[in-house]
C-alpha cells in the first residue's frame, strides 16, 4: 500500500497527480473464503479491516451489491458521540469513540474526525432532569459530559435563539466536548484501502441472492456471480438485514424505515459545533464545505425505497427554524433518504443466529455511523472467535425473547 | 405525499392526517397464561418487515380517529388497497405474483 504523506503529495504534484495508486483492487471472486462479509458499508469494511489487522484472518471477501460505502454510509449526518445512558450501550459507543480518536493515524487516511462537541438541548424541566441523569451516568462510565445552562449554551452557539419567550425555550443542554463529526465517505474508503492492503477482496456489484446452508450450518452465499463458499458469514446490511434473514430462514426484531437528511447551500462559517434537540426534534451541524447538514426522525411507515415523505422534511425544518430563526431563508440544496433498521429498544443486534456460522450485525437504526470502528472491531472479534466479544455480548437477538432489553429509546439524547 | 383512502370516511385524504401503526393481522397469544417467553417475544417484537407487499395498520388521527388496514408496496410505496379492521386483504404477495393484473388502488 502506498503510504500517504505530505512529502508524497509534493512528489505526486511534480507528476501532475497522474500516478496515484488505486486505493483497492477489483478482483474476481475466489471459490472459497475463510470469512465472507455481506455488505460493503462502513461497518462491513471496518469488520473486514479488523479481522485482517487484529485477528490475522486475511482470506476474507466483502460482498457488496452496489459500490463501497454507497448506502447509509453515504447518507448519514456524520455525527459521532458516545453519551448514551445505559452501561452496555455507553461502553460500546465509547469503545468506538476511542477508536475514532486514533483512526486517521491507524488507517493512514484522513477521516477528518473533528471533535467539535455535540450539544443535546433541553426545552422542559423534564428534559433537564433527563439530561442531568444522563450526564451523571456518562461520567460514572468515564465518558466526558457537562450540563450547561441557557447562558452557557448561548456562549457556545451565539446564533441560536435562546430567549425565554420562545414556544420551546432553551433551558440548557448536555455537552460532550469529545464528540463531533467525521467525513463519512473517507471512513469507508480508509477501511477499504486498509483491508485491501492486508489481502481482503472487495467484491463490488456482487449481490447476495441466497444463503446456502446444510444441517443448520452455513456453507456460503449465492450471488449474481455464482456461489461463494465460506464457513463463517457476517451479515452487515443495515436496512436490508430482514431480507437477508429471510433468505436464511428466520425473522429479526427489526423494521426498516426511511430516514431523511438534507444539506443547504454552502455558507460562510456560522456553526462550529453540533446542535441536537430531542424535544423539537432536529439536529444540525455545518460541514467543512460550509453547508448545513440537517436531519431528524424516521418516517413512521416501513419502507425500502430510499426516500421518505415531504411532511417529515417539513417537520425537520420547522425544528431547525425554531432553534435558528437566522436560517429561515437558507436554501436547501439536496435531500435524500436512507433505509435504517430499527429495533424495538433502539439498540443494535450483534449476534449469532439460529444458523451455525452465520452472524448478524444490524439494528443500528438511526445512529450507526458513530459506531463504525467500534462495531467493526467487536464484530470482527465475534467472527474470529465464533462467540460474542464481551462488549457485544448484551446485544444478542435472544434479548427480545428473554426481555433483557437495553432501552435507549429517548434516553440516548435524541428520539429515534 | 401519500394519498390514503379512509374506508370509514369514504374519502381520499392526505398522509398528514394519518399515523402508521405497524404490521396488521398480528394475533395476540390466545392463551396468555400458557404462552412461552418465545411466544411473547415473537408477538411483541418480531415482524415480517417485507421488501414488497405489506399489510399494515393506519390510524386516521385527525379525521375519524378510527383504525383501518392498508396493503402497501414497501419499495414503490404504492397503496394497493385499504380495508377495515376484521376484513382480509384482497391483494396479497401470492395473488400479486400469480396474476399480472393488479386491482390498482381499489377501495
Amino acid at each position: 500500500m502506498q503510504q500517504y504523506s505530505g512529502f508524497g503529495l509534493l512528489k505526486h504534484g511534480l507528476s501532475h497527480h497522474e500516478n496515484w495508486q488505486r486505493m483497492w483492487r477489483n478482483p474476481p471472486p475466489k471459490r472459497e473464503y475463510d470469512v465472507i462479509i455481506v455488505g460493503g458499508g462502513g461497518h462491513g469494511l471496518a469488520t473486514a479491516y479488523y479481522l485482517a489487522k487484529v485477528h490475522g484472518i486475511t482470506n476474507v471477501a466483502v460482498v457488496e451489491k452496489g459500490w463501497l460505502g454507497g448506502g447509509n454510509t453515504a447518507r448519514n449526518t456524520t455525527i459521532v458521540r458516545s453519551n448514551y445512558l445505559w452501561d452496555e450501550s455507553a461502553w460500546l459507543y465509547e469503545h468506538a469513540m476511542k477508536l475514532w480518536e486514533g483512526l486517521s493515524q491507524e488507517l493512514n487516511y484522513n477521516v477528518m474526525f473533528s471533535q467539535r462537541g455535540v450539544m443535546n438541548l433541553g426545552h422542559t424541566l423534564q428534559d433537564m432532569r433527563d439530561i442531568q441523569r444522563r450526564v451523571n451516568a456518562n461520567r460514572l462510565n468515564g465518558i466526558d459530559g457537562e450540563v450547561l445552562d441557557a447562558r452557557q449554551v448561548k456562549d457556545i452557539v451565539p446564533h441560536m435563539d435562546c430567549s425565554a419567550n420562545r414556544r420551546f425555550p432553551v433551558l440548557g443542554a448536555s455537552w460532550q466536548p469529545r464528540a463531533g463529526v467525521a467525513r463519512h465517505d473517507a471512513v469507508a474508503w480508509g477501511f477499504a484501502r486498509g483491508a485491501d492492503a492486508l489481502g481482503v477482496d472487495m467484491l463490488q456489484q456482487t449481490e447476495v441472492t441466497g444463503i446456502r446452508t446444510s444441517g443448520g450450518k452455513v456453507l456460503g452465499v449465492e450471488t449474481n456471480r455464482g456461489f461463494i463458499g465460506a464457513k463463517t458469514v457476517g451479515v452487515v446490511t443495515a436496512g436490508n438485514s430482514g431480507v437477508l434473514a429471510k433468505m436464511a430462514g428466520f425473522k429479526l426484531p427489526v423494521e426498516s424505515h426511511p430516514l431523511q437528511a438534507l444539506v443547504s447551500e454552502p455558507m460562510k462559517p456560522i456553526l462550529d459545533t453540533v446542535v441536537m434537540s430531542n424535544h423539537v426534534h432536529g439536529y444540525v451541524s455545518q460541514s467543512d464545505k460550509g453547508d448545513l447538514v440537517i436531519g431528524a426522525g424516521i418516517d413512521g411507515y416501513t419502507g425500502y425505497g430510499q426516500r421518505g415523505s415531504y411532511p417529515t422534511i417539513e417537520h425537520t425544518l420547522q425544528a431547525i427554524v425554531e432553534l435558528f430563526p437566522i436560517f429561515s431563508r437558507v436554501r436547501m440544496n439536496r435531500q435524500w433518504g436512507g433505509i435504517v433498521d430499527t429495533t424495538p429498544d433502539a439498540c443494535p443486534i450483534i449476534s449469532a443466529t439460529p444458523v451455525g456460522g452465520l452472524f448478524f450485525n444490524c439494528g443500528w437504526g438511526t445512529g450507526g455511523f458513530k459506531a463504525t470502528p467500534g462495531s467493526g472491531h467487536v464484530f470482527a472479534a465475534t467472527l474470529a472467535a465464533g462467540k460474542a466479544h464481551p462488549l457485544a455480548a448484551p446485544f444478542t437477538i435472544d434479548r427480545f425473547i428473554s426481555g433483557k432489553l437495553i432501552d435507549e429509546h429517548g434516553a440516548a439524547g435524541v428520539a429515534h | 405525499m401519500l394519498h390514503i383512502y379512509c374506508p370509514h370516511c369514504d374519502e381520499y385524504r392526505e398522509e398528514e392526517e394519518f399515523r402508521p401503526k405497524g404490521e396488521a393481522h398480528i394475533a395476540r397469544p390466545a392463551e396468555p397464561e400458557s404462552a412461552s417467553d418465545e411466544d411473547w417475544g415473537n408477538y411483541l417484537f418480531f415482524r415480517k418487515n417485507p421488501r414488497g407487499l405489506h399489510h399494515e395498520q393506519w390510524f386516521h388521527a385527525v379525521g375519524c380517529r378510527k383504525f383501518f388496514n392498508v396493503t402497501r408496496d414497501t419499495v414503490s410505496y404504492e397503496i394497493l388497497e385499504t380495508y377495515k379492521v376484521g376484513q382480509q386483504p384482497a391483494v396479497t404477495a401470492e395473488s400479486r405474483n400469480g396474476q399480472a393484473s393488479d386491482k390498482g388502488a381499489a377501495k
